[in-house]
């Protein structure tokens, strides 16, 4: 399997921190891949996902590297961030067309109606019913979930290689995010797009993923194949992240009666 | 024994959609047992609390809570009914003054109830921080500078403080991590059977609400649309919308269960 | 905060100046001892030819200095009283109206547009030919005219913090909507009405001035206006007796500008962030 970027050694620093917030990280992150980083909160997975879409604030400090495969990716063309508030990626005062449009002619040379056309097409890819109607709309006319559809579509508009999905579920309600959980699989199925999807839920990224990655305290505990780190973790924390997890099988904490 | 009794609530909000929040809502919630209540974002569950709370007022319906005609009450009398029903919100860091701290914050719920006297105060609010787990070490602590599990136990802290017999916990688990929330059911569930407190507990994540309710409501476009205890309804889900909520919670696929 | 404020050039120049100022202030009656409107020698001495009266005399005999030292303590007591005064007013009638809501609302911010409509300047010339003028009315007359923006102020911020969880967490816990507004929500209300008060002292100083020169300030105590006032009769002949009195005025009011600009900034950052 290729690999698409490699952190050597990792440590990332913001600026006035007392601790690291990557500390030693190596990791690689292959080609195709749907990789999940799992990682409660200060655990530093943001901050992994920030420095491979090379959106750390200015003044960060950072050692070791980060070495991609090919040439260094063009930001906001060879990658797609997406976040956990979809408001982030959407202002209000723009119709989710004009998003599209200009998310689509400044990294592509096209016209603004092949542009039109084809941002009518990336709705479409998401799901959005009506995409025509939609161009015109307004970001606060569609629901949580349907403005986090927009936001993949932005994403994806120049055709990243790299879709980063930084905890782009947690805001939504579970019915909604397994809709998006199914909508990033098959994005990524179909355009052979790698995802790095940050969670803080070990069983949605298990869901998800070809292989997990849990960080705890800015380090990398455990890496491995979703299927067999779920069923047979190997480091204490992992299992105990994994025991604090409930499923409809866990125990319930009160009898049936008061 | 009954200790609230909901009938008919009802709520639309104004505005262009005229959305129904409520629509003919009835729960009732025995003394110290645990309603869970779950449905999508939007299903009106949130108003419920609020309504509950008398923090919305409901267009029709009625509520006895502990004997008392409780959309009745107003002004002084209902400030003085409302250590009957306390409530916890999803995010501990927006629930506190942002210059409160954990003691003075607890402090407040016994000085508005008086329930001990004034030099009293600080020992009483020390023994509710341990209660809920809590140093009582923390108590000078501005409550901005606890991490999210140890706001949410002092928003325990202050709902028990004036002793009540029904805790709304609206989506109160929702924004801590797994680690976390584990211990945080664990206080709930501990305090319940010490203090009998009854429990409304709201979640969008079905898997948690099973763990901690005796019965769970199922709420849908501002209607209830399937009460039943905890583990029949889930092995045996009447409508299409549980059966979805089922479906999205995944699987650990345990081999050894959990200690 | 007063590192970042210090960090500011124009605050730091501001802040020396006032810093100067209430030193002035404070040790009037240490630098220029006795009455200031008392003859102290010849009149009309030029300012910077006679060592005894640095600033000279005007048309009676009177020291400039010593008026210019002690104009400053009336000038800074009518600031920081009206300044006070309007703050107090308007962030009741702001928490009120913000947190009440509905007809009680409307009702307060009309009066609050009809306080706006009419010039500050004017208001105050109305209340202190009718009421006679001293320090006291004239700090009140001149808070009627600057009350209402610490009220618009604190009542849009009041409306923003209506809707929060703490206070939803506090109504739930019992307690009293007089206890919610005041203890609770008001403080938090007090930042950005704070950064607007170093104008608003400004602009007390100036309308106090303004009102002076009109002579209708307290005509027992020094003020720059009042000094800017009689040297307007000698104006050809020896200009700097308006002149001294003006240019302390408006380094004053630059000073207090520059330091309440900055703490808006500064402010401003701060909620931000």
């Amino acid at each position: 399997m290729t690999s698409l970027a490699t952190c050597d050694r990792l440590t990332v620093r913001y600026p006035g921190a007392a601790r690291p917030a990557l500390a030693d990280l190596t990791l690689a992150l292959h080609a195709g891949e749907k990789l999940a980083v799992v990682g409660e909160s200060g655990s530093g997975k943001s901050t992994l996902a920030r420095a491979l879409a090379g959106l750390l604030p200015v003044g960060t400090a950072l050692s070791g590297a980060i070495r991609w495969s090919g040439p260094p990716p063009r930001p906001g063309r060879d990658i797609g961030t997406v976040f956990q508030d979809p408001g982030a990626s959407l202002d209000p005062l723009l119709t989710v067309g004009a998003h599209l449009v200009e998310g689509l002619r400044a990294p592509l040379p096209l016209g603004r109606a092949e542009a039109r056309a084809r941002a009518a097409a990336l709705l479409a890819r998401v799901h959005i019913p009506d995409p025509e109607r939609a161009l015109a709309a307004w970001p606060h006319q569609f629901s949580g979930g349907q403005a986090q559809r927009i936001a993949i579509a932005l994403a994806i508009a120049a055709g990243p290689h790299l879709l980063v999905a930084d905890e782009a579920t947690s805001a939504l309600d579970v019915l909604v995010q397994a809709e998006i959980v199914a909508l990033l699989r098959e994005l990524c199925r179909d355009a052979g797009m790698t995802l790095l999807f940050i969670t803080h839920d070990i069983a949605l990224a298990g869901t998800l993923a070809d292989r997990v990655a849990v960080l705890h305290d800015a380090r990398l505990v455990e890496i491995g194949p979703a299927a067999r780190l779920l069923a047979a973790p190997r480091e204490p924390y992992t299992r105990a992240l994994l025991a604090a997890q409930l499923d409809l099988a866990s125990p319930r904490l009160v009898g049936t009666r008061p | 024994m009954t200790l609230l009794d909901a009938r008919g609530l009802a709520k639309t909000y104004p505005g262009e959609r005229r959305i129904r929040a409520l629509d003919d809502v009835s729960l009732s919630i025995a003394a110290g047992e645990t309603l869970g209540l779950i449905g999508p974002s939007g299903c009106g569950k949130s108003t419920l609390a609020r309504v509950l709370a008398r923090l919305a007022t409901p267009d029709a319906g009625s509520v006895r809570l502990d004997g008392l005609d409780w959309l009745a009450l107003s002004g002084a009398g209902l400030r003085h009914a409302r250590r009957r029903l306390q409530m916890v919100f999803q995010d501990p860091a927006a629930a506190f003054h942002p210059r409160a701290t954990a003691g003075g914050a607890v402090a407040d719920a016994l000085r508005i109830h008086r329930l001990v006297p004034r030099r009293d105060r600080p020992e009483a609010a020390a023994a509710l921080l341990r209660q809920v787990g809590l140093s009582p070490d923390l108590a000078r602590r501005p409550v901005a500078t606890l991490s999210g599990g140890q706001r949410q136990r002092v928003a325990i802290a202050r709902a028990i403080a004036p002793r009540p017999r029904l805790l709304v916990l609206d989506e109160a688990v929702s924004a801590l991590d797994a680690s976390v929330r584990a211990r945080v059911l664990d206080l709930l569930v501990r305090l319940q059977a010490e203090l009998g407190l009854a429990y409304l507990f709201i979640g969008h994540d079905l898997a948690v609400v099973r763990a901690v309710s005796h019965r769970i409501a199922v709420m849908d476009a501002g209607q209830i649309i399937e009460t039943g205890p905890a583990e029949a309804l889930l092995s045996d889900p009447g409508s299409p919308l549980l059966r979805r909520l089922i479906a999205a919670v995944p699987a650990l696929h345990r081999k050894d269960p959990p200690v | 905060m007063i590192r970042e404020l210090l960090r500011r050039p124009e605050a730091l120049l501001g802040g020396l100046l006032l810093l100067l100022i209430a030193g002035a202030a404070l040790l009037a009656p240490v630098l220029s001892p006795g009455d200031p409107l008392a003859i102290a020698g010849r009149p009309l001495v030029r300012p910077f030819t006679d060592p005894a009266f640095p600033l000279g005399t005007d048309g009676l005999g009177r020291d400039l200095l010593a008026g210019v030292i002690h104009g400053v303590r009336t000038s800074a007591a009518i600031g920081l009283a009206a300044a006070l005064v309007a703050v107090l007013a308007g962030m009741l009638v702001g928490t009120a109206a913000g947190f009440a809501g509905g007809l009680v609302d409307e009702a307060l911010m009309r009066v609050v547009d009809a306080f706006q409509i009419v010039p500050g300047f004017l208001l105050a010339l109305a209340f202190v030919s009718v009421t006679g003028p001293s320090l006291a009315v004239v700090a009140i007359a001149i808070a009627l005219g600057a009350w209402t923006g610490p009220a618009r102020l604190s009542r849009s911020r009041v409306l923003a913090l209506r809707e929060a969880d703490f206070v939803a967490a506090a109504r739930v816990m019992g307690m009293h909507p007089a206890e919610i507004a005041l203890r609770q929500v008001m403080p938090l209300a007090l930042p950005p009405v704070l950064a607007v008060t170093a104008v608003i002292v400004a602009g007390a100083i100036l309308t106090e001035s303004a009102l002076s020169f009109l002579g209708l300030g307290d005509p027992n105590a020094v003020t720059w206006g009042g000094m800017i006032a009689e040297g307007r009769n000698q104006l050809r002949s020896a200009a700097y007796l308006s002149i001294i009195p003006g240019i302390a005025l408006v380094l004053t009011v630059i000073s207090i500008y520059l330091v309440g600009e900055a703490l808006t900034d500064v402010l401003a950052g701060k909620r931000q962030s």
